[in-house]
């Protein structure tokens, strides 16, 4: 399958500290590949070291086979990614509505699709259209979140803990939403809670202090008891 | 929704016309200034309002662009016949200056982070008060000077209704401009900029755009001022007037365009009451001790501002109504 993301020894400093030390990792189109990693190991500085947001210090960051570790956000964004952030990034005073008119580039039919094929997948937001962005419950967010992503016609999707502070029933249509997204779009997923990671992702790149360790199968980490205990904590 | 907006122009007009009539109601020579003042300076701060409150950009140099409307129309009219024709083109000149000025100050400044450019356009502002003081050939330096208005001003009443049709028309402009697209856009970048950014937005532009729009505003408040006063001096473009637009968006309500015009009425008026009782007890000639305490007691009760504080309260008792309306309903549903 071909590789739409690839990173190569990206390194990258916030103020003087060094925190990606040489991160390797790969997204192959059509898939839903997930970061795993303890708290702290980079997981969420990989994402926004793509997405520019804390610029690559070295290192290759290909996109379509393009470098885009030089560009400014706007352009990588403009370029087909599409970043769904840790916080969700809701513009809080704006409705539902014009959160989701501040993502669209055109009024082509082709946007309007999109924006009746997240409205079906998230009827939430249909019915709190005019609702503020603020007032919204967490897992409306997170779905206003990858809508505002998806409609976008975003290629690659980053989208960074979405389960975080969700309820288990709302991290159910979470998966199911990311499921749906996986047909039309690629998706680099970074994800603290193992359950929902395992069943969503179809490869994994394990992450320890700023370093890839390990990549492989999902299947391959599901069995293995001692990798999960050493890099996740867990098993 | 459709239903409150329409409320809220329908009041908006209601106060226009109450506004128009107004001076062919009173004879009060004393309120006409008062309020033409008002209306200059609400246009002022409803151009700080952009910045501060659509954009989240703290510019503490936005008196250079008041005085660079104010420079433009006194210079214009001290040098060429004082007609219409003239203070229209002056009018016109100092917007351009102030597009131009502002267009580069932004791309200079706007890449910093918020204290950053803060302190930047302090020193720029500091630069041009400076370069007004010695370029005296041109300005007069600090004693400044005077000069004739169109003699169509020599009404008062004309150029209250000038300087009230300037507000109206600055006022549905700026609307305009904070609901379109790139409305929505500035809000965005104001609550999360890297997330605006991770949209695809280049958000300098954006920012730019805002500062340009603000600093034409601002231009267009400088030149009615200067007309309103006849002189001009490097008072206008000292920090005091970015301090005063400032203060007038934060009483008035922050992000609201509505409420700089209310803070710039209730400072215009709290200034002339306050000096004015100097002349009645002693106590009062230090009244900018009691501004001062004004201004502390409206931050800490309301943190929104008068016109945030209105919202508050209109959406609190709206959210009693429906509270009752809800408890009806129950009640008719059980029986």
């Amino acid at each position: 399958m071909a590789n739409l993301l690839e990173m190569r020894n990206v390194h990258t400093y916030i103020g003087e500290y060094h925190i990606l030390q040489g991160v390797d990792f790969t997204a192959s189109a059509g898939q839903v590949s997930v970061l795993l990693g303890r708290n702290g190991a980079g997981k969420t500085t990989t994402l926004k070291t793509i997405m520019g947001l804390h610029p690559a210090k070295s290192g290759t960051i290909l996109f379509e086979g393009k470098p885009i570790e030089k560009l400014s956000t706007h352009k990588i964004a403009r370029s087909g990614l599409g970043y769904v952030p840790e916080d969700q990034g809701i513009f809080s005073t704006l409705t539902v509505e014009e959160n989701i008119r501040v993502a669209m580039r055109d009024q082509s039919d082709a946007t309007a699709k999109r924006i009746n094929y997240v409205l079906e997948l998230f009827p939430d937001l249909k019915k709190f259209w005019k609702k503020n962005g603020g007032n919204l419950s967490g897992g409306q967010k997170q779905m206003l979140s990858m809508a505002r992503a998806f409609i976008q016609d975003s290629r690659l999707l980053l989208i960074d803990e979405p389960s975080k502070g969700l309820a288990p029933v709302v991290i159910g249509k979470v998966i199911e939403a990311i499921h749906e997204l996986k047909k039309q779009s690629t998706i680099v997923l970074v994800e603290q809670n193992f359950r929902m990671a395992s069943k969503v992702g179809d490869t994994f790149t394990l992450i320890d202090d700023g370093r890839t360790v390990h990549t492989g199968e999902m299947g391959y980490l599901i069995e293995n008891e001692e990798m999960k205990r050493k890099y996740l904590g867990i098993g | 929704m459709a239903k409150a907006l329409s409320l809220h122009n329908g009041v908006y007009l209601i106060i226009a016309l109450a506004l128009i009539i107004f001076p062919f109601v009173t004879e009060s020579r004393t309120w006409t200034i008062l309020l033409t003042q008002i209306f200059i300076f609400a246009i002022l701060a409803m151009s700080y309002d952009l910045l501060l409150g659509y954009t989240g950009i703290v510019s503490f140099g936005h008196a250079m662009f008041f005085g660079i409307g104010a420079y433009s129309t006194g210079i214009f009219l001290k040098s060429f016949e004082p007609t219409l024709l003239y203070f229209i083109l002056s009018i016109a000149c100092g917007m351009v200056l102030a597009a131009i000025v502002s267009f580069f100050v932004g791309i200079l400044t706007l890449r910093l982070k918020s204290h950053y450019f803060a302190m930047l356009t302090l020193a720029l502002s500091g630069l041009f008060l400076v370069a007004a003081e010695k370029w005296r050939t041109l300005t007069y330096g600090n004693d400044g000077f005077t000069f004739r208005a169109p003699e169509i001003f020599q009404d008062r009443l004309v150029f209250y209704l000038v300087a009230l049709g300037c507000l109206l028309a600055s006022f549905v402009f700026l609307k305009r401009f904070v609901s379109s697209p790139m409305g929505r856009v500035l809000i965005s970048l104001r609550e999360n900029e890297s997330r605006t950014a991770s949209l695809g937005f280049k958000t300098l532009h954006y920012k730019v755009i805002a500062s340009v729009a603000a600093g034409v505003i601002a231009s267009l408040a400088g030149s009615l001022y200067a007309i309103s006063l006849r002189f001009v001096n490097t008072s206008v473009m000292t920090m005091d007037i970015t301090l005063d637009a400032l203060l007038m968006t934060i009483i008035g309500g922050v992000g609201t365009l509505i409420g700089p015009i209310l803070g710039a009425g209730v400072i215009e008026l709290a200034q002339h009451y306050l000096s004015g009782l100097a002349r009645e007890n002693p106590i009062f000639e230090r009244w900018i001790i009691l501004f001062g305490i004004l201004y502390i007691l409206a931050v800490i009760f309301f943190p929104r501002g008068i016109a945030g504080g209105i919202q508050s309260l209109y959406l609190k008792l709206r959210g009693k109504k429906v509270g009752v309306h809800r408890s009806l309903k129950k009640r008719v549903v059980k029986s």
